[in-house]
Parts: C-alpha cells; sequence; structure tokens
C-alpha cells in the first residue's frame, strides 16, 4: 500500500505519433497522390478544402513475415459446438477454399483488401501540389521579405527641414497669430471707434472738458497695441508641423490573382463550371504559397465588367466575344490598383476559343506589350474539344515570346482539369 | 455461475449489511482513484498478490490511441508501421467501432498502467483491479517473464534505442534506417532464443559498450571471414563439409547481426535493438490466455471482494458485470463475430475452474485432477500462474467442465481429404485429445514456421542457407519471397531457404535468383 503513484499525464504532448504517421504518409505517397487525383475530379468546388479518405490495398502495406500457407495437415479448435459429434464429416467450400471456419469479416466493413484512413485538408493541399511550382515564385519572395512600405501616420512636432509640411505649418502660426492678437485687435478696433467719435464729436468750449487730452490717451494706447500686436512673430518654431511616416512592413506575400472568363452566348454552364475548378485549383495553389491573395473577377463577352464571385460564375449572358475588352480592363485594374512592385500577380483566362477574329490580334499584341511584363505568369486555359480557332494560334506566338510567364493549354473534359493544371504548373527541371 | 463464484470465500468476510461504500457517484476524481486503489491493494493482499510498485497514469483518449499504436511501449522509436497502426487505431475509434484500449499496461517496474480519462469510476477501478494487480502480480510471477525481461531496465532500454535510432537517421537518413527496419522487422520473430536465456538488458551498459561493441563486433565479423582457410583442392572433403554455423541457429537476427560480411556497425545496432525488443514481448506472446485470464479472474474476484466489504454499491457492480461479460464473451464458431478463441474467456474459465476444483470438487475433478482437487485455492493459482506457458497451462489445468462450458470440438483440416473431419469434442473419450490440441494450437513454433539458419557458405559465395522444417506437411506462405528479400539485405549475399520434410527437400526459395546448377 502507499506504492501506487498516480500521475495526471493528459496534458502531456499527445501527438506522438505524429512522426510515425508522417514517416507512414511519405514511405506511401505514391498511393495518396493518386487518390487526391481522383479527389480533386470528383470533389464540387466549395468542399475542396478537405481532407479525403484514402485507401492503399493491404497487400501494398503488408509487413511481411514467415508464416504457415495453406495446405498440409492440420487441426483447429473452435468453440460453441452444437451437433458435431466425432468423426463427422463436413463437405469444405466449393472453389477449394482451405483452412477456413475463421471468421474473415473486416472489422471496418470495408473490403478487406483496402486499408483506409483520412488524411486531413493540410495534408491533402501538400499532395495536391506536391511537385508544383509556381512560376519565378521566389525572385518575388525575396524581394518582398526585405520589402518595407511607409505609411503617413499624422504629424509631428519634430523633423528635418525636407518633411516640414508648409501649409499646416502656416495653418497653425496663422491660427496662432489669431489667437494671441485677437483681443488686442478687439481692443485697437473699439479704441479707434471711441477716438473717430471724439474726434467727431463738435470741440467743448470748456478748455477743462477738452478732447485732445482723451484723443491722445487713445492713439497712445492704440500704438501701444499695435506695437504689441506687430510683435507676435509672423511663424515661431512650435508652428512648425513635419510630416510623419511609419516603416511599415509589407504584407509578406501578396498575390492577385485574375480571373477572366468569356460568358458570351457560346459558353455552357459546363464550360463555366470546368473553368471554375481550374480557377479553384489556381485560388489554392497560391494560397499555399501567399499569405494575402486578391482575387479580381473579370467577365467579357464584347465588353467586359469586373463583378463579384456570384455574378462572375452564375449570371447569364449572350453575344459575340471580344476577348481584348478583358484584357483591357485587366490592364486599367492593374494601373489603378496593383502595382506590380508590390503585388504578384497572376492571370487564368478560361474561354471556349471563341473571339472575333479581328481580335485576336489585338489580344496578342495587349499580351505582349502591356500585361506580361507586369504579371507573374499568365495561363490560358481553352474550354473545347473541338480545333482551336484564331484566338489560340496568336495565343501561340505570344507563348514563344514569354516561355516562362506565358502558358495555354486545352481542356476538352472535367476530368482533364488536373492533369492540365499540373502541366502548366510543373516543376520546371533546373 | 457457480456459488464459489459468487461469494467468494475470502478471508474475513463482513457482514454485508455494513454497507460503507467508498464513492457512490460514477464520476472519478484523483481523491477517488487513490482510495480505491488503496481498497483494491487491501483485497490483493488477503489473497497474497505480489506487485511490482504501480504508476497508475491518466491520460486522455487521443494519448491512449498513440499508446496502442506502438505496441503499448511508451518511448519507441519512428517508424512508419507504427504510423500504420495509428491510423487504423484512430479511425475505428472515431467511427466508434472499437471501444478504446479497455486497458494497456507495461511490463516495467514500476508497473506502468494507463487509465483514460474518459472512463467511469467503475471502469477506472476495473482497470487498475485488472492491470496494477492482475497483470502486474503475472510480470512478477511468471517465470517466463522472471527469465526472459528486466523490467526495471525496459525503460531505459526504449529511451536508448529510440535515441540511437533517431541518430543514425540524422547521419545516414531516413530512408537507410527505414529499410534495415523494415528488414528486422520482417524477421523479428524469428529474432528471439527461445530456450537460451539472453542476458538482461540495460541502458546504461548498453550505451557504455556500445563504443566498444562497435569494435569488437567489426573485429569478430572480419576474422570470421578472414580467417577461412583457402580453397584447397587436397582438403579433407569431410572438413569441408563441415557446416558454419556447427548446430542450426534459431535466432536469425542474432546470427546475421554477428556473422553478416558487409553490415555497417549502426546497421548491427539497430538489428540487436529490434532483437532485444522481439525478446522483450516473447514471453508475452506465449502467455497471453494465461496473462489475460489471471488479470480477468483477478479484477472479478477483488471487486467482488470489495462487495462483499461493502465498499461499492450494486450499481457499481452492475456497470463492472456488464463490462466484465463484454470481455469474456466468447462467439460461438458460426457466428458472424467469431475470429477464434477469446483468450479472456479462456484464460478466465481456466483459473475460475480451477478455483473450484480446489474448493468444491466433484468426483471427475478428483479423477482429472488429484493433486490439486481440494487444496489451497490461492497456493494453487498462483503455481498455475508463475511456473507455465499458455501450450502448458492448457495442457495442465484445462478441465473436462470447461470444455463442456466452451463446448470445443476439434476440426481436422488435410490437403489431401475432400472434407474436414471432426476428430474430438467435448465428450469422455474426446477429452484428452481435445486439450492436447488445443494446447499445441498455443505453442509459438507450432504456430509460427519452424526457421533456422543451416549454413553459410564461407568458402564459395557466401550465401547463407536457411532451413524450414515443415509440421504435418504445411508449407510456408506467399509472404517468404519477400521476407526473403529482407534477409538478403541484411545478409548482403544470396539467401536461399529450403524445405526440408524428413530429409527431402520439398520446396526451395532464393533470393535474387537460383543457384547456378551444378553440373
Amino acid at each position: 500500500m502507499g506504492m501506487t503513484h498516480i500521475v495526471d499525464r493528459r496534458l502531456n504532448g499527445k501527438n506522438k505519433s505524429a512522426v510515425n504517421r508522417e514517416r507512414f504518409l511519405r514511405r506511401y505517397r505514391h498511393h495518396i497522390k493518386k487518390a487526391v487525383a481522383e479527389a480533386v475530379h470528383r470533389r464540387s468546388i466549395t468542399d475542396i478544402e478537405r481532407g479525403e479518405n484514402v485507401s492503399i490495398p493491404k497487400r501494398d502495406i503488408d509487413e511481411p513475415v514467415f508464416h504457415h500457407g495453406q495446405g498440409g495437415h492440420r487441426e483447429m479448435v473452435h468453440p460453441g459446438n452444437r451437433d458435431f459429434v466425432t468423426g463427422d464429416r463436413l463437405p469444405k467450400p466449393e472453389g477449394g477454399g482451405q483452412g477456413q471456419g475463421q471468421g474473415n469479416a473486416s472489422p471496418d466493413g470495408e473490403g478487406m483488401d483496402e486499408f483506409a484512413f483520412q488524411i486531413t485538408q493540410d495534408e491533402f493541399l501538400n499532395f495536391l501540389f506536391d511537385d508544383l511550382e509556381l512560376p519565378n515564385l521566389v525572385r518575388k519572395q525575396l524581394k518582398d521579405t526585405e520589402s518595407f512600405n511607409y505609411v503617413r501616420s499624422g504629424f509631428s512636432t519634430q523633423g528635418v527641414p525636407a518633411k516640414l509640411d508648409v501649409i499646416r505649418s502656416l495653418r497653425g502660426a496663422h491660427a496662432r497669430r489669431l489667437g494671441l492678437g485677437g483681443a488686442r485687435r478687439k481692443k485697437i478696433r473699439e479704441l479707434e471707434a471711441q477716438l473717430a467719435d471724439l474726434k467727431s464729436a463738435p470741440a467743448d468750449l470748456d478748455a477743462a472738458f477738452s478732447h485732445d487730452d482723451q484723443i491722445r490717451v487713445l492713439e497712445d494706447e492704440i500704438a501701444r497695441l499695435k506695437a504689441n500686436v506687430k510683435r507676435i512673430p509672423f511663424i515661431d518654431e512650435i508652428d512648425l508641423r513635419y510630416r510623419q511616416h511609419l516603416k511599415q512592413h509589407k504584407p509578406a506575400t501578396s498575390a492577385v490573382m485574375f480571373c477572366l472568363m468569356d460568358v458570351s452566348g457560346s459558353m455552357t454552364q459546363m464550360h463555366k463550371d470546368t473553368a471554375k475548378r481550374f480557377f479553384i485549383l489556381l485560388y489554392l495553389f497560391l494560397k499555399k504559397n501567399y499569405k494575402k491573395i486578391d482575387v479580381v473577377f473579370i467577365r467579357h463577352h464584347t465588353s467586359a465588367k469586373e463583378v463579384d464571385e456570384e455574378e462572375f460564375f452564375y449570371s447569364r449572358e449572350t453575344g459575340g466575344t471580344i476577348v481584348s475588352s478583358a484584357l483591357k480592363l485587366m490592364h486599367k485594374i492593374i494601373d489603378s490598383r496593383y502595382s506590380p512592385a508590390e503585388w504578384n500577380i497572376y492571370a487564368a483566362q478560361a474561354s471556349d476559343g471563341d473571339n472575333w477574329n479581328d481580335d485576336s490580334p489585338i489580344c496578342g499584341k495587349l499580351l505582349t506589350e502591356r500585361i506580361l511584363p507586369l504579371v507573374q505568369y499568365f495561363a490560358y486555359v481553352e474550354i473545347t474539344p473541338q480545333d482551336h480557332q484564331m484566338l489560340w494560334h496568336e495565343y501561340e506566338q505570344v507563348q514563344a515570346q514569354f516561355p516562362g510567364s506565358f502558358a495555354q493549354q486545352q481542356i476538352a473534359d472535367p476530368s482533364e482539369i488536373y492533369p492540365v493544371f499540373r502541366r502548366l504548373f510543373e516543376r520546371k527541371a533546373a | 455461475m457457480s456459488d464459489a463464484i459468487d461469494r467468494p470465500n475470502a478471508p474475513d468476510v463482513e457482514s454485508p449489511a455494513i454497507r460503507k461504500p467508498v464513492s457512490t457517484s460514477s464520476e472519478w476524481t484523483f481523491e477517488l482513484i487513490r482510495q480505491y486503489d488503496e481498497e483494491i491493494a487491501k483485497c490483493a493482499a488477503e489473497f497474497g498478490l505480489d506487485t511490482y510498485p504501480n504508476q497508475v497514469e491518466v491520460i486522455s483518449a487521443e494519448q491512449m490511441m498513440d499508446a496502442y499504436s506502438s505496441v503499448g511501449m511508451p518511448v519507441g522509436y519512428n517508424h512508419w508501421s507504427f504510423g500504420k497502426q495509428f491510423l487504423s487505431t484512430s479511425k475505428g475509434y472515431q467511427r466508434g467501432q472499437m471501444g478504446l484500449a479497455y486497458e494497456i499496461v507495461i511490463n516495467s517496474n514500476p508497473c506502468i498502467a494507463y487509465l483514460m480519462e474518459e472512463n467511469t469510476l467503475p471502469m477506472q477501478a476495473l482497470v487498475i483491479a485488472h492491470a496494477c494487480y492482475g497483470h502486474n502480480s503475472f510480470f512478477k510471477g511468471n517465470y517466463l517473464f522472471r527469465t526472459w525481461t528486466d523490467a526495471s531496465a525496459i525503460i531505459d532500454y526504449l529511451v536508448f534505442a529510440r535515441n540511437y535510432v533517431s541518430e543514425c537517421e540524422e547521419r545516414h537518413g531516413v530512408d537507410a534506417v527505414e529499410q534495415i527496419l523494415d528488414s528486422c522487422h520482417a524477421l523479428m520473430n524469428h529474432g528471439v532464443d527461445r530456450y537460451k536465456r539472453p542476458s538482461p538488458i540495460s541502458a546504461a551498459k548498453e550505451a557504455l559498450r556500445q563504443e566498444e561493441r562497435e569494435e569488437y563486433l567489426q573485429r569478430r565479423v572480419n576474422d570470421l571471414w578472414r580467417t577461412i582457410p583457402k580453397l584447397d583442392e587436397d582438403e579433407d572433403p569431410v572438413k569441408r563439409k563441415k557446416r558454419y554455423p556447427e548446430e542450426p541457429q534459431e535466432n536469425l537476427l542474432y546470427f546475421i547481426e554477428k556473422n553478416a560480411p558487409l553490415l555497417e556497425t549502426w546497421q548491427r545496432e539497430i538489428i540487436r535493438i529490434v532483437r532485444k525488443l522481439a525478446q522483450y514481448f516473447y514471453p508475452q506472446r506465449q502467455t497471453q490466455v494465461m496473462n489475460e485470464g489471471w488479470a480477468t479472474f483477478w479484477h472479478y474476484t477483488l471487486l467482488n471482494r470489495m462487495y462483499e466489504k461493502g465498499l461499492v454499491t450494486d450499481g457499481f457492480m452492475l456497470e463492472f458485470l456488464q463490462s466484465h461479460t463484454a470481455v469474456v464473451y466468447q462467439p460461438p464458431f458460426n457466428s458472424p463475430w467469431y475470429s477464434g478463441i477469446n483468450p479472456y474467456t479462456l484464460g478466465f474459465s481456466i483459473f475460475i475452474d480451477l478455483r473450484r476444483i480446489c474448493e468444491a470438487p466433484t468426483d471427475e475433478d478428483r479423477e482429472w485432477f488429484p493433486d490439486i482437487a481440494g487444496t489451497d485455492w490461492v497456493k494453487t493459482l498462483h503455481f498455475a500462474m508463475a511456473n507455465f506457458k499458455d501450450e502448458s497451462f492448457i495442457q495442465q489445468f484445462l478441465s473436462p467442465k470447461v470444455m463442456r462450458d466452451l463446448k470445443l470440438f476439434a476440426i481436422e483440416d488435410d490437403d489431401m481429404e475432400d472434407s474436414y473431419t471432426v476428430t474430438a469434442i467435448h465428450d469422455e473419450p474426446g477429452y484428452r485429445e481435445l486439450r492436447e490440441k488445443l494446447a499445441r494450437q498455443y505453442n509459438l513454433s507450432y504456430r509460427e514456421p519452424n526457421i533456422q539458419v543451416w549454413n553459410v557458405d564461407l568458402r564459395g559465395d557466401r550465401s547463407l542457407m536457411l532451413r524450414h522444417v515443415p509440421v504435418d506437411r504445411v508449407p510456408l506462405g506467399e509472404d517468404t519471397e519477400e521476407v526473403l528479400r529482407h534477409a538478403h539485405r541484411l545478409w548482403g549475399f544470396d539467401v536461399h531457404l529450403e524445405s526440408v520434410d524428413e530429409g527431402t527437400v520439398v520446396e526451395e526459395y532464393h533470393c535474387p535468383h537460383p543457384p547456378p546448377l551444378t553440373p
């Protein structure tokens, strides 16, 4: 007695198995990657961010040991005899099954041949984006880590002359002058009024009541006050105001993602869904690499419009297609809101390939001359099982000029999204 | 249930009228656990249970899953197979298919037992009785554990092993270490000394002597290969036929650790670690029925004793009995839940019946157990616990009554026959045969193929020849080729395996390729 020691270990670390679990995932990464790839095809976009069930054939993860095989002669003792008596002969099951009689029911109700387990959302995304690399990410990241912003943070009474704010300083001086001189000026005005009254008043005949003395007194007082007022400095040191700036870390890595989509009549909901999956993949992919991501949705038919996500994917339009309208709008938005010095700019464009033929060369020109120099990467997916049209061929030339920051691929079927996505973002062999 | 079970005839029975239960609620507190433990310890002392000091650790469900997946080792080296174990445990638990860990108890001194915080107070008391007094006294008393394991050293050794493996991972890479561990695990069951007593493990000594051993091991291996005489045509052909090792070796891992020509020292050390752990777990594999039976018998007996003393309420007993009944449930052979004989049921039934034979023997018992019938049951049970392993325990103590209660029967499956044959049932002519067959079923060397190191071709291609001796013509399973690949990875040269039944080679396995035909 008294020999027992009772310890509360509940606060000790759990997750002692985390390393072993990670080792397991590492060892079977090929199986898991396959499962993840299939899941991406199957899943709806809204729940892309959760874990996944993975099954691996049991035989692939079995740990082999020397054990007995089937055959030979063996005897087993079992419980629960009901009516067998010694010497009874029982037919063996068909199909040559031997050595059975052991209950083979799987404890988890799954096929006996599968080992099933769950991976978490983070693991899912890691496997999903394994081997993929954001183009030109490294360069931007390096720059980003040391970049600061100076943001205004009011005014201060101290500072270097270069930061003197003249207007604010003068305004302060003016106020000070008003403040300090106001009462005296009022007094001066009063006295001057009295003086004027006295001077205009008819002279009194009685010398004893002469105005002259009063006038002199008033004039002296006025002169004294005016001298006082004059001594108030036009600008004083306490009026000086300096602009104050604070050094602020820029968001570690920020990116803006432009989603460009054709919503003209030829784009069916199927096209849009496919495009949507592609955008979501890109978004998740960027999310793995950037802390902050803005998404800009630009839809277009013959003219382009920046819209919210709901409208982007779900409202219907009819009519023809002018792709360049979207590119122009994109450029305008970059100009006004997303300076390439501060933002990593990505763009994904989805279309069924339709465009007014006259417009395609304009698109090529817009891309090569104005947009591509500003962006990290521009990916174009053409969702059509059919032959390419003008736009594609135009873009082929763009790709030749900007192989590092422009890529295009064709998707004929939703199941191809993931492979195409991978192809677009494949780790480039060093 | 027999009278003897319901009212254990223990010393100084108080009147159950004086009920002063330790607690009436089912919520546990540390204070209540301590009180229950004290009372259970008093009851255990009445029955002369000798235990190591206990260390009861209260843990959460997640921690229990961790403990589960490291085969109950409180500290373990990292390996993917434990991760696999963890994944299947946590999945089973999350789906509610598996009640988590009735208990985990570690054969160490002090004896560590885990209590899960989710359990109710009666469950905690049950686990304390089962693990801290049942298993604990078994670890301390059973001859296999006394001979083969060193309870005071195991934790330190596990820490040593974990650190050593992780150092190797840093130095040689995770993959290289994983490969060696995979191969060792494949041969782990054949990495134990079954007959020879190993030297006890000690972490301090291991660490101290490890460097020494590094040099020593390498030198020894080099010596073996250097001193091989040059192939000499004139040499005595008899002498040339002498095998190495001269006697077959049962411990494959030991043999490889000491003799594989190309292994680096750290690799030998890892083999040694796996081998030591296999040896540590070996007694548990041979005493599952006894160990669980003993622990179950004692939680049942001790808590009933608490009830007699008025220390627990009726409600407590109902909850306890419900868990107890679930633990000892044996589905019949034709049930969808049947997966072999439940070791808890078999062990518990034998110990309970042993007590009955001592306390209220029948004529049948006197005939079958003349030495035991009517003796002091506490002494007899302790004797049975201390001096046997599953095989001999069943052979010695399985009574006709238990065979009848469990309705045991034996089925013969011969690949030369079209049908199964019922060879014995729970009746007078069948008892002895049935008992023998069931005992044999628990003989590890019957359950696992007998494979030994037969010869090393010292003068030739350095190949390693293993020999399998089949029992009852039972061949090796389909994993054999795969295991041989692991043996080959460790040995570094060709590995061959022959099944030799009564002097005839019935099957051959080779890795990586069959040997050239000799003209």
